[in-house]
């Protein structure tokens, strides 16, 4: 477990448009830079956004990586639900899943 | 007095780039209340804008995370976001370092604050000016709290950065508005992105309406986290805003908006 360095991956990734041309490239090499877990390299290059989220990754980092990857709002939101409901709950980090599978609170 | 206004304001991404998917009727009359806080602060004759923002990992990050920040630059890009994501498109706004440097050695009379001579503006700052100062037309100030995630500095801290961002704002000779953005009860960015407490949300405005710095601070990490959320980290903000103006507070307007993953609200405190 290294979510510090899962998320300062994303992180960099979100304000830095050279590491994002990088990634484009060989998103592999840029995963190379940091310590990542097997599983955590996994979801990233994947990329498993509900893996990432079980994983404890910030929303705040992790929409824009799923907006990065051209992954539409509703799909974001149904990513993580369909993460919990096959890694099961979240491991680490601030959150918890307070809302069932199939609600959708906000409409999507 | 150089402290011309004190408001707080709501700043989801969804405000703006999700403006499509939300109802007319509750959307519409949230930018109307916007709107008249622009128009608020420009009756109020405000030069300078102070915003007290928590931002979300755009500029300040885990290795080396302020409680309190201070932007000591003469002009900040933004948005960070995609602008096509965020549908307010990139900009450069204008600073003062001399006027940060003054604020900031005022506030670190009690306060202890990061300073920053470069920051890129996130949503937690472009949604506000994207209503206050459509056009860049006032000087701006970013300030930060971080409250994103523990360990957090505490509520009555958050009131005690208010105070001395009054103080500061006193001792200058520019006219200064000031504006506390940040959620309410939301569960941002995760599948619970639309949940709102309202029941949480009007008692904690009631508190904050009251200005009374013991009941707007009476609430444990662990309260909030469990009735408001992660996003409920934020009233930290609107505490600082509260703390500013000294006085009570007004609410121009609170609704739920789901799908800007937040309670809205517009509110303005009395200058005392």
């Amino acid at each position: 477990m290294s979510l510090y360095q899962l998320q300062k991956l994303l992180y960099q990734l979100n304000r830095d448009p050279a590491l994002q041309a990088d990634f484009i490239t060989d998103a592999t090499a840029v995963a190379d830079r940091y310590e990542l877990t097997d599983e955590e390299r996994r979801a990233v290059l994947e990329p498993d956004i509900g893996l990432l989220y079980v994983l404890g990754v910030n929303g705040q980092i992790l929409m824009h990586f799923a907006a990065f990857m051209r992954i539409e709002w509703a799909d974001y939101l149904q990513r993580m639900r369909d993460g919990v409901r096959q890694h099961g709950p979240i491991r680490a980090g601030v959150y918890a899943m307070t809302t069932g599978y199939d609600d959708k609170v906000a409409g999507v | 007095m150089t402290l011309v206004f004190s408001g707080i304001c709501s700043h989801g991404p969804g405000i703006t780039g999700r403006a499509d998917m939300a109802p007319p009727e509750l959307r519409d009359p949230y930018y109307a209340a916007y709107r008249g806080m622009r128009d608020a602060i420009r009756a109020a004759g405000a030069e300078v804008l102070i915003v007290v923002a928590a931002e979300h990992f755009a500029n300040f990050f885990m290795d080396n995370m302020p409680a309190y920040a201070i932007g000591a630059a003469d002009h900040y890009d933004g948005p960070i976001e995609d602008p096509e994501w965020l549908r307010i498109p990139r900009q450069r706004m204008r600073g003062d370092a001399e006027l940060s440097r003054r604020l900031i050695a005022e506030v670190q009379q009690t306060v202890d604050v990061a300073y920053a001579e470069e920051w890129k503006f996130d949503h937690g700052i472009m949604v506000p000016l994207h209503f206050l100062d459509p056009d860049n037309e006032l000087t701006v100030i970013p300030a930060n709290i971080n409250c994103q995630g523990p360990p957090l500095t505490p509520l009555h801290r958050a009131y005690a950065f208010g105070r001395a961002l009054r103080r500061a704002a006193d001792k200058v000779p520019q006219r200064i508005a000031l504006v506390g953005t940040g959620g309410i009860s939301h569960w941002p960015c995760t599948p619970d992105s639309g949940r709102i407490n309202e029941a949480w949300d009007r008692e904690f405005l009631a508190r904050w309406a009251s200005g009374d710095e013991a009941r707007m601070t009476a609430y444990t990490d662990a309260e909030t986290y469990a009735d408001g959320g992660q996003g409920g980290y934020e009233i930290r903000t609107l505490i600082a805003a509260a703390a500013a103006a000294g006085g009570k507070g007004h609410i121009d307007f609170y609704q739920p908006i789901p799908i800007f993953s937040t309670g809205c609200v517009i509110g303005r405190s009395e200058i005392v």
